[in-house]
């Protein structure tokens, strides 16, 4: 091994000095040379620098700005209208419930806390979901929607070895490091039409019929994650029609139930659709957007699948899986989820929080389109902005026109194109208007 | 590949619906948890002088839980607080500073040097499994040592290491198998990984003494060996700790640039909150920084970034000396009450005019005692005297209580006169 090369040299260096006659190229080192400088050649030298997180580069770009025009609009998590982080008031009521009894802090089992996995389940589906009652469903506590995924992930790359998950393009960035360290091979469907600045249906159809049969399909459940571009209800239908005849099998990443429309039952339409058909299906649920529970990584991943019998013998494979990554998973978010969805009142000021939450987002879409439509003096249609939903709008701007909207309006985003509307404030649509504008139509 | 031929002949035969044959014929059921199994029993059983002895978490003298003052105030003045943001993917640095200067000492050279790459982890099971993925992606051809017994192969098995076995405990002597060790370490391919308990080891209590600390060091100088400390019981062993974390220390010392597992579950009775933290000594702060990028990279697509709640409380404490100092007081008294149950169960064994040998009950250190009962033995224990513990003969000794020590101790000499 290399270090060891380098350590042997280190001590040959280390007999010369002392006079001593030099062994050649194997030298053993012994207990009487004195190692009392730290001077070993690391096993770790050959360790690169990993390459800097895209998202945090803006955010830290963001904040090395000293205009005082700037907008952070890379910022992943929700903001108030006076641009400040919201920690929900039902957050604070559950912790403050938690710290008044005083509650233990044992070792949740694997799986999860009881409470929060039942909770988790009967929003997914709805309470009075048959899929609850005749047990069909396995929920295992993970860590956020990553954290799901990732033991998602890792059971199909344990039980359907070799298949193939097809991911939208674009996509989360973190789905394809989650199914690469996974071990889970990935290739990717059309999704994302810019000339329409809106859903490639036909291009999305095809490619999931052209995929091997009993592939694997990821689907964003609602307000997909970057382009905020969802499937119609009709369309959705076509898309199951499609995954059926092809035996795939679906999996949602669901991380915007509540956020995106405002209504938990809405935004789950999709996935309680492709249930009711009596598709099996995976499904990865976060709490960190809807609830604002960002920093306690809470969420499940859930297997919907034809009997109990096959429903336990998941959730104890995935188990298994979770065991040598974590042990079992941290009780904070749990307890917050269960109760605010097991206390009635506290559960209906979580309605109330998310649809503030929700139609704050829809007023600046609809500010900014307002202010678009105005400044635009070419009569091009923007109002995608309005038909896409949730927290990320794809504006449609390429590489270069991004970025001259940070460069020349200190308006940072991604590169693809993607502006959070939740960093985005009533006050400032218009100078974003400007902002976009004059990218769109000045720089090729 | 058998798995997913089945699972393909399934879809062709049941198309329409499609879970008829369905995707998962192939999944069986995974064994039962061992440890799980003790703790179901003994809630189903309604004897009244039930004893469980199998628990992993400490209990007070009544049996019960405990949250710590020192937590309960860290909780208090935390409450409240308007953040609840994602933390970065290395977790929070004001934790990990602290948890860092715990384990190597407020003044030790590697932190002043600013050669210590750390993170926040999922407790100590995370800080294993991510230095298992960072020690696949970095030395893939290396193997990892663990010794025999231990809790850890899962956890290197998922990371797709291949693990060999030292030896460790002797049987024979219900302690270390020294020159068993020893020899295992001489034999290992130079550049191996080992994994070392730092104090407390789990499950047999059995530890090295310094001297034989500083004679493993030595060799494993000789031997270009790496050495990953799991330290899940600092200051939770003896009740000092500056004392527990002496094996990490003689190591440092040595010039070894070690990694080390730090968990805040015991000795904080975090335990759910699942708070830990994984560090490895570089060789400047330039590696050190590269070493914490390559090992965010790791928890990015395994859950993006740690939880917050457990790393404030320990932030908190630490960083308060009132509370501190409360934490040491709390946690030594909980280190002293598991001593002096070893005291008793063994006074008692021997009260009872046992013939066997019982010092290993007070040698042996932390929450647990391989006590040498057969698995025939615990069956008895069981069956018999409604104690449960795990089928390898580990008592916890955080489920023995002034309560029930001499019942315990009647029950083991029943079975094992």
């Amino acid at each position: 091994m290399a270090s060891m090369a380098s350590r042997a040299a280190a001590v040959t260096i280390t007999n010369a000095a002392l006079d001593k006659p030099s062994h050649g190229s194997s030298v053993e080192p012994t207990s009487r040379i004195s190692m009392a400088v730290a001077v070993d050649v690391s096993k770790f030298e050959s360790v690169t620098m990993a390459p800097p997180d895209p998202i945090l580069g803006v955010s830290e770009a963001f904040k090395a700005d000293s205009s005082p025009l700037k907008l952070n609009l890379g910022v992943g998590a929700y903001r108030t209208e006076e641009l400040q982080p919201y920690v929900l008031d039902v957050v604070k009521k559950a912790e403050k419930l938690m710290l008044e009894s005083g509650e233990f802090k044992e070792y949740l089992p694997i799986e999860g806390l009881a409470a929060f996995n039942k909770a988790t389940a009967e929003l997914l589906l709805g309470a009075d979901n048959p899929v609850i009652k005749q047990g069909r469903i396995a929920t295992v506590q993970g860590l956020s929607g990553t954290g799901s995924l990732r033991l998602g992930a890792a059971f199909i790359q344990r039980y359907l070895p070799g298949v193939k998950v097809l991911i939208s393009s674009p996509t989360w960035g973190n789905h394809k490091n989650i199914l690469n360290d996974s071990g889970v091979p990935w290739s990717e469907y059309r999704y994302f039409d810019p000339t329409t600045v809106g859903l490639d249906f036909s291009g999305m159809i095809e490619d999931i019929k052209n995929a091997t049969d009993g592939s694997i399909i990821l689907l964003h459940g609602c307000a997909h994650n970057p382009t905020g571009i969802d499937p119609t209800a009709e369309q959705w239908g076509t898309i199951a029609d499609v995954i059926e005849e092809k035996s795939h099998l679906p999996f949602f990443d669901v991380a915007y139930q509540g956020f995106a429309s405002g209504s938990l039952d809405n935004d789950a339409s999709s996935v309680r659709q492709f249930v009711a058909r009596g598709l099996e299906l995976f499904v990865a649920q976060s709490y960190s957007k809807n609830l604002g529970l960002y920093a306690e990584r809470i969420g499940a991943i859930n297997a919907v699948v034809s009997s109990s019998d096959v429903a336990n013998r998941i959730k104890s494979q995935l188990k298994r899986l979770a065991r040598p990554m974590y042990s079992n998973p941290p009780v904070h978010g749990a307890r917050i989820v269960a109760n605010v969805v097991g206390d009635p009142s506290l559960f209906d000021e979580w309605r109330s929080e998310m649809q503030l939450m929700a139609g704050r987002i829809k007023g600046v879409r609809q500010s900014l389109y307002d202010a678009l439509s105005s400044v635009d003096e070419n009569g091009k249609d923007w109002s995608f902005i309005l038909k896409q939903i949730g927290m990320f709008s794809f504006t449609g701007l390429n590489k270069n026109q991004s970025d001259n909207m940070t460069d020349k309006w200190h308006v940072y985003m991604t590169k693809d194109g993607r502006i959070s509307l939740a960093g985005l404030s009533l006050a400032k649509c218009e100078y974003l208007a400007d902002a976009i504008i004059d990218s769109y139509y000045n720089v090729k | 590949m058998a798995g997913r031929a089945i699972a393909r002949s399934n879809m062709r035969a049941g198309k329409r619906f499609m879970s008829t044959a369905g995707w998962w014929s192939h999944v069986t059921p995974a064994p039962r948890d061992p440890i799980l199994g003790v703790t179901e029993a003994f809630l189903a059983d309604t004897h009244p002088s039930k004893v469980n002895v199998g628990v992993g978490a400490y209990r007070n003298d009544k049996g019960k839980p405990v949250v710590l003052q020192c937590v309960r105030e860290a909780e208090r003045r935390i409450a409240g607080s308007k953040f609840m943001e994602y933390l970065p993917m290395g977790g929070s640095v004001k934790f990990t500073e602290f948890a860092i200067r715990l384990a190597y000492g407020d003044e030790a050279d590697v932190l002043n040097d600013k050669r210590v790459a750390s993170v926040q982890t999922l407790s100590g099971t995370g800080a294993c499994r991510l230095f298992a993925d960072f020690q696949k992606r970095f030395k893939p051809e290396s193997l990892v040592y663990i010794p025999i017994p231990t809790c850890h192969h899962n956890i290197w098995r998922d990371a797709r290491v291949e693990s060999r076995l030292f030896r460790y405990y002797d049987p024979a002597t219900k302690g270390l198998d020294f020159s068993g060790l020893m020899e295992d370490v001489k034999n290992a391919p130079s550049g191996s990984f080992f994994l070392l308990h730092a104090c407390a080891h789990n499950p047999t209590g059995v530890d090295p003494s310094e001297e034989q600390w500083k004679e493993i060091s030595q060799l494993f100088k000789e031997k270009g060996h790496f050495p990953l400390f799991d330290m899940a019981y600092q200051g939770f062993a003896s009740g000092d700790t500056e004392k527990d974390g002496q094996a990490i220390r003689i190591f440092m010392n040595d010039g070894h640039q070690i990694a080390c597992g730090q968990s805040f579950a015991k000795n904080m009775g975090l335990y759910g909150q699942r708070v830990g933290c994984l560090s490895v000594i570089c060789s400047t702060p330039q590696e050190s920084v590269a070493v914490k990028s390559q090992l965010q990279q790791i928890a990015r697509p395994m859950y993006s970034n740690p939880p917050l709640h457990g790393a404030e409380i320990v932030s908190t404490i630490l960083s308060d000396p009132e509370l501190k100092d409360l934490w040491h007081k709390e946690v030594k008294e909980m280190a002293d009450r598991i001593i002096s149950m070893r005291e008793a169960l063994r006074f008692n064994l021997e009260k009872l005019g046992s013939k066997l040998n019982w010092q290993h009950v007070t040698d042996q250190i932390g929450m647990f005692c391989y006590s040498g009962l057969t698995e025939e033995q615990v069956d008895r224990l069981t069956r018999e005297f409604h104690v449960y513990l795990t089928r390898n003969g580990r008592i916890s000794m955080a489920g023995v209580t002034t309560g029930n020590v001499e019942y315990l101790a009647n029950a083991v000499h029943e079975v094992s006169k």
